[in-house]
């Protein structure tokens, strides 16, 4: 029952503090609706001014492991490709 | 200085979320799904927050709790209602939400001596309300056997619903104004969960309600004798 009638959804937060949405968790709710409510339970205990998504875990694509070499391993000996020379200056936040 | 404080009122407004509390605590383990079950002990750790304070504006909160007899109580005949199946519980949840969140924010609005705990009080059971409101429409407007369980738990509490609107002594609002309203509000959940209104009365000789004056249901002793057991097993000790 509880695979097909309350499927499972992922709960991405972000905090009343926070810039962007963090993965927190996953729940089973009939929809959308009470998984929203579920999420505001389980992960946020009502901290005020936090923002909550809800994803149907069947809406997510995920990368495959197989493809690991060619999605994520871009030849390091280019180091053109990295732009990781410059000095941040002071006062850039959230860089 | 000293602060009169309505005695009456805050064992009224106290005793409706202690025994409410209770009654959610004991679906601990036994909800639907994991999910419902941190949604109604969230609940009924809001009302148990509200209870200890409400309390101590009366005296001694464990005291009060745990040894008064079932004649002291003067809590509400619908909140001590068994919670039933699932559909009982949420009815009892709406009704009893609706009417908590219409008289805290009026609470909340005015300078007595329940406003501050009112102004926290409000945000909470306008969660309560919601969160009853969505199983209503679920169960109401869900399958045939759902909609049943959910046509007979209304109807089957109606009756306890004239009694919330028993002026309480300490208690500074328009009564009449709150029950319009309460009825208003549950009507139009009601009526978009595709189920009415009970014909049933809520007031009067076939209605029942006299939990403000210390009567209650049978349940509700056998509700006190567990949550009281311990504490009267070890009078005075610490916890």
């Amino acid at each position: 029952m509880t695979n097909t009638e309350w499927p499972l959804w992922e709960v991405f937060v972000r905090s009343r503090r926070g810039l962007s949405h963090t993965h927190a968790g996953s729940l089973h709710a009939p929809d959308a609706e009470l998984a929203l409510r579920n999420a505001r339970d389980l992960y946020t205990r009502r901290g005020e001014g936090v923002s909550i998504w809800v994803v149907p875990a069947t809406a997510i694509t995920a990368s495959s492991p197989d493809e690991k070499d060619p999605f994520f391993e871009p030849s390091a000996d280019k180091p053109y490709r990295h732009p990781t020379f410059y000095e941040i200056p002071e006062g850039v936040r959230h860089l | 200085m000293t602060v009169t404080v309505p005695v009456t009122a805050a064992l009224a407004l106290g005793d409706d979320a202690l025994v409410l509390s209770h009654r959610l605590g004991e679906w601990a383990g036994h909800a639907p799904v994991l999910e419902e079950e941190v949604a109604l002990a969230n609940i009924a750790l809001d009302l148990l927050g509200q209870a200890r304070v409400l309390l101590s504006m009366a005296g001694d909160e464990d005291e009060l709790a745990y040894l008064r007899e079932e004649r002291a109580f003067r809590n509400l005949q619908l909140v001590e209602q068994p919670n039933g199946d699932f559909a009982d519980t949420i009815a009892r949840q709406l009704y009893f939400s609706t009417y908590q969140h219409l008289l805290y924010a009026e609470l909340a609005a005015g300078d007595g001596p329940f406003a501050p705990l009112a102004a926290k009080a409000v945000k909470e059971t306008d969660y309560h309300r919601d969160h009853a409101e969505l199983w209503t429409l679920r169960l109401g407007d869900g399958t045939e056997v759902s909609r049943e369980r959910m046509r007979q738990a209304v109807e089957a509490l109606w009756r306890f619903t004239g009694e919330m609107f028993q002026p309480v002594e300490g208690v500074d609002v328009d009564w009449a104004d709150l029950d319009r309203r309460w009825l208003e509000s549950v009507t139009d959940v009601l009526g978009r969960a595709t189920l009415s209104v009970p014909e049933s009365p809520r007031t009067g000789a076939w209605s029942a309600g006299a939990g403000r004056q210390g009567l209650h249901t049978e349940p509700f002793g056998r509700m006190l004798a567990e949550m009281q057991h311990l504490h009267r097993s070890h009078p005075g000790a610490t916890w």
